[in-house]
Parts: structure tokens; sequence; C-alpha cells
């Protein structure tokens, strides 16, 4: 009986609009956060270019730097061909 | 010297005009000295909300085109001698002010004013960049829905980026009985989702319609739950420790009976 009730009169967690509006909001705001400016992108590309060299020497026209929005998460996931090992680095105990 | 405060939302709607008159009229009641500037070019209509529309002569327009002197352009309020306003132009566009114009204004005004409230149009274009350029201090109004905190979001973010760092958050429109039902986000969504410094709360409340209707800010109308949390607002800006209080429930039918099975159990 009190089970009816409460059917009829309230409704189970995950059908209140009110989560129903805030996953909504939650995915929208991934998706307007994840947007970067193209200028921001190349400069970030362009120090990473600059680090990672250091250590390995890879194909800076091959490297590619996006944003994605898997699962509803944001990742900044980084493509970086590498040519070679730095001899230095590799014979660095 | 003042300070100068811009009330902003993204989506138009949400209550910045509505902010910014009680808001205005709760600090000149306090006795500080306050102007609010209207800076909707095209769509001005603070000065309906206080109730000052007949005694316009010059505008924001007149200002910074150097038709009229400043002074000439404020208008004194009907009930506090303390609170003024710069009203916009209604027959420009919002590009006939320049970003640099409105930060000499903004500073001509502190000069003058302890409070400079600006009231910004909705968008994100000109009149928005207008609106934040001589601003220290940036308070965001949302409503608790989608599509207006998503905007704040996006405000948020243009706020930072324009050195108007930690904006403050005003939720307007709550229903706490609709909270109460799981049928609007409440508080804590909302905060959790935007991570901003909530300045207050303003509840749903009719007394909003009558008292627009009457050009008399809801702040002066002791009835009005709107008005309270308003005026708690306003001391908040001037740095009063004034907690946010639980929204007083009004709780319906429904939850009502079901409080009552509840109970039998
Ligand atoms: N707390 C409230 N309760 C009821 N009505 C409200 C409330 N806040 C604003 N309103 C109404 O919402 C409408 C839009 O408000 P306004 O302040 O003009 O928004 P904006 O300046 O952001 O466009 C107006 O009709 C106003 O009276
Ligand atoms: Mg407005």
């Amino acid at each position: 009986m009190l089970e009816l009730l409460q059917r009829l009169f309230g409704r189970e967690e995950a059908d209140k609009s009110k989560n129903v509006a805030k996953e909504r909001l939650r995915l929208v705001l991934v998706q307007d956060r994840c947007s970067i400016s193209p200028h921001i992108l190349e400069s970030l590309k362009e120090d990473m270019i600059g680090v990672i060299s250091k250590y390995l020497e890879i194909d800076e026209k091959g490297l590619e730097v996006n944003l994605s929005n898997e699962d509803n998460y944001l990742a900044l996931v980084a493509s970086i061909p590498i040519l070679r090992m730095k001899r230095t680095y590799a014979e660095e105990k | 010297m003042g300070e100068v405060i811009v009330i902003t939302s993204g989506k138009g709607g949400v209550g910045k005009t509505t902010t910014v008159a009680n808001i205005g009229t709760s600090l000149a009641k306090e006795g500080y000295s306050v102007v609010l500037v209207d800076t909707d070019i095209g769509l001005r209509n603070l000065d309906v909300v206080l109730g000052l529309e007949n005694r316009i002569v010059y505008d924001i327009v007149d200002v910074t085109n150097g038709h009229c002197r400043l002074k000439q352009a404020l208008i004194r309020d009907k009930r506090f001698e303390s609170l003024y306003l710069l009203p916009a132009a209604q027959t420009k566009d919002k590009t006939a002010v320049t970003t640099e114009q409105m930060k000499e204004l903004c500073q001509n005004l502190k000069e003058e004013f302890d409070y400079v409230i600006i009231d910004c149009p909705a968008g994100i274009e000109q009149g928005f960049k207008n609106a934040i350029a001589g601003a220290e201090r940036a308070i965001v109004v949302t409503t608790p829905e989608v599509a207006a905190v998503r905007d704040a979001d996006r405000v948020i973010g243009l706020l930072e980026a324009a050195g108007l760092k930690e904006p403050d958050l005003i939720i307007n429109r709550i229903r706490p009985d609709m909270v109460k039902q799981g049928n609007m986000m409440d508080i804590d969504d909302i905060i959790d989702i935007l991570t901003v410094n909530l300045i207050g709360v303003v509840p749903e409340d009719e007394m909003i319609v009558i008292s627009t209707n009457k050009g008399e800010p809801a702040v002066l109308d002791p009835r009005s739950n709107a008005g309270e949390a308003y005026r708690n607002i306003a001391k908040r800006i001037t740095g009063e420790d004034i907690p946010i209080m639980p929204l007083e429930v009004n709780e319906g039918i429904m939850a009502l009976f079901k409080r009552l099975i509840g109970r039998k159990k």
C-alpha cells in the first residue's frame, strides 16, 4: 500500500526532472568547456615539443594534440611519433 | 573611492535589471551613495523598474558623446537622495559606446559614489564587453534552469578571462516547493557545477511583478520574500557576514501528504 502511494505521489530518484536537468547540464558543459582556442592549442603544442624534445627525438610534423570528450570526461589526447630515443638519455642509468 | 560592480548573466530575462534596482535601492536605504548605470542600449528598462521613466532628459550616449555633462544626465531617485540612475539610450545601438568610454565613465562615477552598479545587457557581444569594461567586481545572475546555468558558466569564463576573477553568483527565481519535489535544481546542484561563491538566493515571488508594475523595488516592501533576499545580498556586498538562510519551504499539499503517510509507518 505504501509503495503504491509512493509510486503515485513520489517518483523514483532517477526520473526526478531535476536529475535529468543536472545530467543534461553536465554533458553540455563538458562540451562547452572543452572548446579551446586554436591559438592556445598551437602554443600548447609548441611548448610540448620543446619539453619532449629534451628527452626524445620526435616527428614535429606528425604531432597531434586535441581535446577529446569521451565518456563524459575531458581528456587531452596527444599523438607524438617518436623518431629516436636520445642516446644521452638512454645511456644514463 | 567607490566600487564598480557589474550585474551580468549571459541569458536574458533571468533578473539582472530586477537585481540592480533592488540591490541599488537597498544600498541607498542603508545610507550609501549609489549610481545605477543602464548599459542595455536600445532596450532601456531600468528606468521603468525604478519608476523614473518620466524624468529622463539625457542618457549614457549623450554623456559619452559629450552632448551633456555627466551630472546633467544623472536622475535622482524619488525616494532616496543618495540614489541615482544613468539611463541607457533608447534609440542608439550597442556600438554607440566604446569600452574606453565606459572605463572612463566608471572611473568618473566611482569618484563620486560609494557604489556604481552596472546593469548589463543579455549576450556576450559588444554590450557585454562595454558593461564589464570598467567593473572591478562581477555578480552573475542565474535561474535554476539548464540554459541559464549553461550561459552563466560561459559568462564566468569570459569574466575571468577579462580579469574579473571570482565572480559571485545569485540564484534567482528559486521555488522551494519545486526543489522539494525534485523538479528544480537546488542551490547545491548549481554551486557544484559552477564552483563559484554564492552571494544570495532569491525566491520566485509575485511581489516582484507587483513592485515592477508600480515602479517600486521589492526591497521597500517588508512582506516581500524576494525583497528580503535582496536586502541581505546588499548587506553581503558591503561586507556584512550574513549567512545564506535555507529557503523557507512552502511545502505544497503533495509533500504534506507524503509526510503524513511517512509518519504513520
Ligand atoms: N524573483 C522573481 N520572482 C518573480 N519574478 C521575477 C523575479 N525576478 C525577476 N522576475 C521577473 O522576470 C522578468 C525578467 O526580469 P529582468 O530583471 O528584466 O531580467 P533581465 O534584466 O535579466 O532581462 C521580469 O518580468 C521580472 O519582473
Ligand atoms: Mg535587463
